[in-house]
């Protein structure tokens, strides 16, 4: 049997509901569709293009006359209801009233209008329906300056509107920030930058006292005093439940018109949906709740039932073209951290708010890309302790490490191991910096913490930071250079964690403040980029110093100096004659043994290099990397073949270390040296890695120097086989590859690391010991070869550009 | 303003300069990351350094020798109350084209 249902008010709630009915079962309810408006329904959602010119009326109509017709909605436009009579169920219309059997409340809401002197002058609208809407554009199209109050959605939306149709606007809002129900004071502010560069004025903690006007609103008055002129006064300060007819029929009315989960209000005919209902407390403005509750309802009077239920909702919301995303609950709280990431030339701002190792809320603002990423993480109350350094930078990141390193920090849990090799948890290290502990070597003595490996020093020194706050002083000379605020260690880790394979994607993903780094970053970015990727990137020559290159030592007066490659020192008749050869052929001012055990030709002309380096090519001399940070030399003495003192074949060792090493790049200069005895004729010990052969076998040595620092070997390991002092040798040296800070020398490296650190992983874990000398060698796959006979070919590029002298003398 | 034709832009690597020979000595060409072109003295004011053997980056160059860093457009050191000769330069079609009335070596002679 067929019902008749009223329905008071055709907005989008009620309007879902009518779809369902006449979908599910067109036949059970005879529908009688009352509007105040005259019109049917539209999406509300879509006034501000219509305001703003983008789109027209129609464009946004939803149910348009023809829809209600097929589906038999009897159609009461225009038409006000006077009241309801629940007694004997009738619903009155101010053109004859109507029975129902089933009546449907979806009054909506009612604009919120301040109780200041003038509000009823003409000039003063609100912004709620079409009717409004059209009431702005007419005024606009007059011109003038209008004055929004109200720095909600709805008065920016306004305020924009009329911007958009050529109005000076003014927004006066009562909070300190815009749209504070929504954003934080963050968000706010950069909405307020946006709608200001649009031309719009915005006032904060401004109170409307009057709106003033003869016939028709001509300014508004503040409570500071100031005086606002005004040819159009928008008031969009809220909106308040349409509760009135309900009351008016006894219904029970709180704040809204109570109903129960099915919708049902205190008159078990009677139901009410939307923004005019209150369910267990809440009230309701967006949208999805409202679709929610159209489905309950449509399945009760269907006799299906079902239950609402509240749900947390995200906002996102495009302001005036501005994006942004709120959900769940961000305000401060004690037992609440806070992630936060800034990119103010970009206009970004995201933050995450986390109580009890659970995401609860989330504001961005400008990228709201991850917004429903975020908003499943909050529904679902995922723990998220472990994607917690990256948790920000979205879903495409988990798995990387934070390039906000404080604020990570800051939002560890206390638990979070700090120190792996020493195992220190962040409790711990606070425990001693609240203890007294006010820098990073007393943090050290007293937890071990950063005591090993020294990679997570940066750490401690933001917890540092972090605890004590301004007065903690980071030690000076942190951030690699001027064009970045992270240090070397922070960004190796990050090109590794990342898979940053590119300089572009260190420079934008790293949040580089130059175009293209300086000559302090770029040689070192291009060294990491190469340790960590040899296949994948291309070392870039742009981005090496002159000697490197150009393949050779630039001298003070800007000649160079070529050394040629003498294996473990040992050298021939044929090479030294080629060599003289040249001396002679390029008029070479000075020739020089090394003390590298090498001859150094002094004082060649950039443009003879090529020419040069393919003369020596010719004898089987190649480049010796006299000029880089890379393999250098191998000392050696000359061992069981000729010294009566020799216990092994120091030579032949040597030589077989520098065919292995050549030309290896590495953070800075390497030098070695095998002595084949403890006399240590090749002066073993104070070399990056020194190798002092004994009856016994070999003694490797690393971490010398004799520099500007002197400094002895400390003993790596000693080994019984020639193959495993190499082993030794190159595994040290690609460890020291893959983690030193760019020029850092060995002996800096490892006073960093610990040589306990160095150890384990060169001399006791022989799976990482495998690997390191794996990942030698692919990267020699690509860097073992000779630059001098690759860019021996190049002469070209080793000419002047042009010579504009002969063109002169003509 | 008589424009010499000093070769194309691809002459130069990116990120990068090459000497030009000229009357009054070394011209540095300078190709910057975004393929502008500049020219200036290829002689550092500090120690005479030739500063198109030096790293290009943004619009400035940092001579090899002791890293003083030149801004390109004007020739102006940073931190260093010294300059470099800079010179007008165009590219037309991909070609470099310099103003060679300034390159004359009047002023050398």
């Amino acid at each position: 049997m067929t019902e008749k249902l009223v329905v008071i008010g055709a907005g989008m709630a009620s309007g879902r509901v009518i779809e369902h009915l006449v979908e599910r079962d067109p036949d059970a309810f005879d529908i009688t569709l009352f509007n105040a408006e005259p019109r049917g329904n539209y999406n509300r959602i879509m006034l501000s293009p219509v305001l703003s010119g983008e789109k027209t009326f129609e464009e946004i109509v939803t149910h348009s006359d023809d829809w209600y017709a097929k589906h038999g909605v009897t159609c009461r436009f225009g038409e006000h209801v006077i009241r309801i009579n629940p007694e004997i169920k009738v619903v009155v219309g101010q053109n004859g009233h109507v029975p129902y059997d089933k009546l449907i409340i979806a009054t909506g809401s009612a604009p919120f209008i301040i109780p200041v002197p003038g509000r009823a002058l003409p000039g003063v609208i609100t912004y709620r329906d079409l009717d409004d809407t059209n009431a702005m554009v007419e005024a606009a199209a007059k011109g003038g300056k209008a004055v929004v109050i109200g720095g909600g959605l709805l008065g920016l939306e306004a305020a924009a509107g009329l911007a958009e149709r050529g109005m000076d606007v003014t927004v006066v809002h009562l909070m300190g920030h815009l749209m504070e129900r929504q954003l934080d004071e963050a968000a706010g502010y950069l909405l307020r930058k946006d709608l200001e560069k649009r031309g719009i004025t915005v006032l904060t903690q401004a109170s409307t006292k009057a709106i003033v006007g003869d016939k028709h609103a001509e300014a508004v008055l503040l409570e500071s005093g100031e005086a606002l002129p005004a040819d159009l006064v928008v008031m969009a300060v809220g909106i308040r439940p349409e509760t009135r007819l309900a009351a008016d029929a006894g219904l029970t009315v709180a704040r809204g018109i109570e109903v129960d989960a099915q919708m049902q209000t205190s008159d078990p005919s009677i139901y009410a949906v939307g923004e005019c209902v209150e369910f267990d407390g809440h009230l309701f403005g967006l949208v999805a709740p409202l679709y929610d509750q159209a489905n309950v309802l449509a399945r009760a009077l269907l006799g299906e039932p079902d239950a609402f239920v509240v749900k947390d909702n995200a906002t996102k919301l495009k302001v005036t073209g501005c994006d942004l995303f709120s959900a769940g609950d961000f305000a401060d709280g004690e037992t609440r951290e806070d992630i936060v990431f800034r990119d103010p030339s970009r206009g970004i701002y995201k933050r995450l708010v986390i109580e009890d190792d659970r995401l609860i809320g989330a504001v961005m603002y400008g990228d709201t890309a991850d917004g429903n990423w975020f908003f499943d993480l909050i529904k679902s109350g995922t723990e998220i302790e472990e994607m917690r350094e990256t948790l920000i930078f979205g879903p495409a990141y988990q798995g990387g490490v934070s390039t906000d390193p404080l604020s990570a920090v800051a939002a560890l849990p206390p638990e979070a191991e700090i120190c792996g090799c020493n195992g220190v948890c962040k409790r711990t290290i606070v425990d001693a910096i609240n203890g007294g502990a006010s820098n990073l070597g007393a943090v050290r003595a007293s937890t071990k913490a950063s005591a090993s490996c020294g990679t997570c020093s940066g750490l401690v020194e933001q917890l540092l930071q972090v605890t004590l706050g301004h007065a903690f002083e980071l030690p000076k000379a942190q951030p690699i250079c001027g064009c970045c605020d992270l240090t070397h260690e922070d960004i190796r880790r990050l090109i590794k964690s990342q898979e940053l394979k590119s300089q572009e994607a260190v420079w934008q993903e790293l949040g580089w403040k130059t175009r293209n780094g300086c000559h302090v970053c770029r040689p070192a970015v291009n060294f990491y980029l190469l340790a960590d990727w040899p296949l994948e990137y291309q070392d870039d020559p742009q981005s090496r110093f002159v000697n490197e290159r150009k393949h050779a030592n630039i001298q003070k007066d800007g000649t160079f100096s070529v050394v040629p490659r003498m294996w473990g020192g040992i050298t021939n008749p044929t090479e030294l004659r080629a060599i003289a050869d040249a001396a002679d052929k390029y008029k070479v001012p000075t020739v020089k043994v090394t003390g590298g055990q090498r001859i150094d030709l002094l004082g060649v002309k950039g443009e003879d290099l090529p020419a040069i380096w393919a003369d020596l090519n010719n004898a089987g001399l190649v480049s010796g990397h006299a000029y880089s940070k890379g393999l250098r030399t191998v000392k050696t003495c000359v061992g069981t073949d000729h010294c009566r003192f020799g216990t092994q074949d120091s030579t032949g060792l040597g030589i077989k270390l520098e065919q292995v090493l050549w030309g290896s790049w590495t953070p800075h200069k390497v030098k070695l040296a095998v002595s084949g005895c403890p006399r240590n004729c090749a002066e073993a010990t104070c070399k990056d890695v020194g190798i002092v052969c004994v009856d016994s076998g070999y003694q490797v040595g690393v971490a010398g120097a004799a520099g500007m620092d002197v400094k002895e070997t400390e003993r790596l390991g000693d080994v019984a086989t020639e193959q495993d002092a190499i082993d030794l040798t190159v595994a040290f040296i690609q460890l020291y590859r893959e983690n030193a800070k760019y020029l850092d020398r060995p002996y800096k490296w490892v006073a960093k690391v610990g040589l306990d650190w160095v150890k384990e992983r060169v001399v006791d874990d022989l799976v990482e010991r495998a690997r390191l000398i794996e990942a030698f060698e692919l990267s020699q796959s690509i860097y073992r070869k000779d630059p001098w006979a690759e860019r021996a070919k190049e002469r070209e590029a080793f000419q002047p550009l042009a010579d504009l002298t002969l063109e002169a003398a003509e | 303003m008589s424009w010499v034709d000093i070769g194309v832009v691809q002459d130069i690597p990116l990120r990068g300069a090459r000497k030009l020979k000229t009357a009054l000595g070394c011209v540095a060409v300078f190709r910057t990351g975004e393929d502008e072109v500049y020219a200036a003295m290829d002689m550092c004011p500090h120690k005479g350094g030739p500063l198109s053997e030096g790293i290009v980056h943004g619009h400035h160059v940092t001579c090899p020798l002791h890293n003083w860093v030149f801004d390109l457009n004007t020739g102006a050191a940073i931190d260093e109350d010294a300059s470099i000769r800079t010179f007008s330069v165009r590219v037309e079609a991909g070609r470099i084209l310099i103003d060679g009335s300034k390159l004359a070596g009047r002023s050398a002679a």
